[in-house]
């Protein structure tokens, strides 16, 4: 069971917030779409007009083609998972799982069979007879998964379902909702202000800020050519370095920047004029590039002000000689060796540079660097 | 030391003094309902079951009692159904001047019985319907209600209304909410709603006296015993009153208090 849903120039206005400002989206039939903001941004308030909790002030919701203006959330095609999991305190888990296909008249056996193969899916087959207060949290989790999908909804609604779990538990669990996500085919509509498991767990992120949609992408997309300075910052550390747009020839454009003038291969035409201000977003694993092969390009020498190790790499601190009062953050390889006042080249992909418009609201960038 | 002692000693008195003022009463109740002889006064002459024979075989006693038990479990009922159906209202649903209707909700708690129980014998007086248990138990509704709505009201919190949200987005009406999500998630408050109002309605006089007629309660049958003296027979009924009581507040915490503890 599943379907496409289309989200026309939604609105919604709370007294004098506006929490949307004019949402168009259109999701396909069976995908993974994974809306992504900071608190405030939004995204719960789409969720609740999907689920049909909220209505819009204007603008239309479409599910499987049809309208949902006056269609209340017990007469859609959409169940909702909810943050606290809301599961029924005294009830079993196989009544749990079972109530919505009691709410649709479905004979007792053939329910208990239908949520005890649902418990199974998730693992808690043995466990049918339990109450909810004697589960863990990664276990609630599961049963309120379980409910939702028992009536086999066409979208799946996620209200921030792994906010109250613990790390290592939500990195399983991501990879547990994505599977069961692939192996019942419905479209999975899922809300989080955590970018990594929006990376880890969409098939397309949306990236919102402020009541408006930002940026709309796979995740490789939304982090290596984030299309504004918000969505750069959003999905993670970054260096922005701003500067003013020169010229552009037919395959390269330079921008100048207070660590000198940057040439770099034009990749996509984004009507930039020359004496716009522009934003170089670079990512601090990028500056790892010193060795392999391909295209190069500097921004000169820069002394290593402090690191730290992290494991995968070392997160290390750097002020470029040109501009000392600039700090770069940079990942260099875990078998580096990072010694404060050592002197380093910053080399990199000139392909790995995304130039986004405007400065950043913030007018250095360490503030978005640390 | 000496003045540690004494302090000591002087808050035991003090809670010796003030159990010994509220049980006191109910003591010698019990007491003097073994009495045997013919007046319930001091001194003691010794225990005998008779008295309690006497209660159980006395034809008006035992129907005042059955009487009782009906009118208090009746009303006590209807009390917990309405003020659970208000109490989802109010908390539910955004409704009109809903602080006032809140007010005006609880505000009988504050009558006293009589003005209660007279305005109800005008209004029925004035409709022609005729006094019986029926209108006792519509009494006891009256001063039950505000209790029963004002202990599921303060139970109903936000987390319970998610709960109830993820029960509409399965498909349940409104009626099935209700019954099938809200009123066992709120059985603790239900069940002490419940029982409390069965011992209220239990002892109840005033009410029960100014709207009965033929067939009375017990507490309106024992003040009638009163009019021909103090005997130990009406010290054995109030014993078994008082006994039905406190079994009634066991109840209570042991089955709801021990439900919610156990959450």
């Amino acid at each position: 069971m599943t379907a496409p849903v289309s989200i026309r120039n939604a609105t919604k206005i709370f007294g004098d917030f506006t929490a949307l400002d004019d949402i168009s989206l259109e999701i396909a039939a069976g995908e993974y779409i994974v809306l992504l903001g900071p608190s405030g941004c939004g995204k719960t308030t789409l969720l609740s007009l999907l689920g049909g909790f909220l209505s819009p002030s204007s603008g239309t919701i479409e599910i499987n083609g049809k309208d949902m203006g006056d269609v209340a959330p017990a007469k859609r095609p959409t169940t909702t998972m909810f943050q606290d999991y809301a599961l029924f305190p005294h009830m079993s888990l196989r009544d749990n799982v079972a109530f919505g296909l009691k709410m649709r008249k479905v004979g007792k056996s053939e329910r208990h069979a239908k949520a005890e193969e649902l418990l199974d899916m998730v693992g808690l087959k043995t466990s049918a007879n339990k109450k909810p207060h004697e589960l863990s949290g990664g276990q609630r989790q599961r049963v309120a998964l379980a409910r939702a999908l028992a009536v086999e909804p066409d979208v799946l609604l996620l209200d921030e379902p792994l906010g109250a779990l613990d790390l290592k538990l939500r990195r399983q669990m991501q990879d547990e909702l994505k599977a069961i996500q692939k192996r019942v085919g419905t479209t999975f509509v899922h809300v989080t202000h955590d970018q990594e498991e929006a990376m880890a767990i969409a098939d397309r992120i949306v990236v919102m800020n402020a009541g408006r949609i930002e940026d709309v992408g796979s995740p490789e997309n939304i982090y290596m050519q984030p299309k504004t300075i918000f969505t750069a910052s959003f999905m993670g550390e970054v260096n922005f370095i701003p500067g003013t747009f020169e010229s552009a020839t037919d395959s390269t454009i330079s921008v100048k920047t207070s660590l000198g003038t940057v040439e770099l291969p034009e990749f996509e035409c984004r009507g930039f004029t020359p004496g716009a201000s522009v934003t170089l977003a670079i990512r601090p694993e990028h500056f790892r590039a010193s060795t392999g092969t391909g295209p190069r390009i500097t921004l000169g020498k820069a002394k290593v002000e402090d690191g730290s190790f992290f494991g995968t790499h070392h997160r290390a601190h750097l002020s470029p000689l040109d501009y000392p009062n600039m700090t770069i953050t940079a990942h260099m390889p875990q078998s580096a060796i990072i010694e404060p006042g050592a002197w380093v080249e910053l080399t990199l992909d000139p392909t790995s540079v995304v130039v986004l418009h405007g400065h950043p609201p913030r007018p250095t960038p360490e503030s978005a660097a640390l | 030391m000496i003045s540690s002692r004494f302090s000591k000693l002087l808050s035991w008195s003090y809670l010796a003094a003030l159990y010994g003022f509220i049980f006191l009463p109910v003591a010698v109740l019990v007491l003097f309902s073994f009495q045997d002889g013919r007046l319930p006064v001091p001194p003691f002459n010794g225990a005998t079951l008779k008295w309690y024979g006497e209660v159980f075989s006395d034809n008006r006693l035992m129907s005042a009692l059955t009487n009782s038990l009906m009118v208090a479990i009746g009303s006590a009922t209807v009390a917990c159904v309405l003020g659970f159906c208000a109490a989802y209202g109010l908390a539910r649903f955004v409704l009109p001047a809903s602080r006032l209707q809140r007010g005006l909700l609880i505000a009988p708690m504050t009558v006293s019985y009589l003005i209660i129980a007279l305005g109800l014998l005008t209004t029925f007086n004035w409709l022609g319907v005729s006094l019986s248990l029926w209108t006792v138990g519509i009494g006891h509704v009256v001063i039950n209600l505000p209790l029963c709505f004002a202990i599921i009201y303060a139970s109903m919190g936000d987390h319970q209304k998610n709960i109830e949200r993820a029960a509409r987005d399965l498909g349940a009406a409104e009626w099935q909410v209700m019954t099938q999500v809200s009123a066992p998630m709120l059985m603790p408050s239900i069940l002490a709603a419940f029982f409390l109002s069965v011992t209220f309605s239990w002892d109840e006089f005033i009410i029960a006296f100014l709207l009965s007629r033929f067939d009375v309660t017990l507490p309106v049958e024992i003040w009638s015993m009163l009019r021909s003296g103090l005997n130990p027979k009406t010290n054995a009924v109030g014993s078994i009153v008082f006994l039905v009581s406190v079994a009634l507040l066991l109840i209570l915490e042991l089955i709801v208090f021990r439900r919610t503890a156990k959450k």
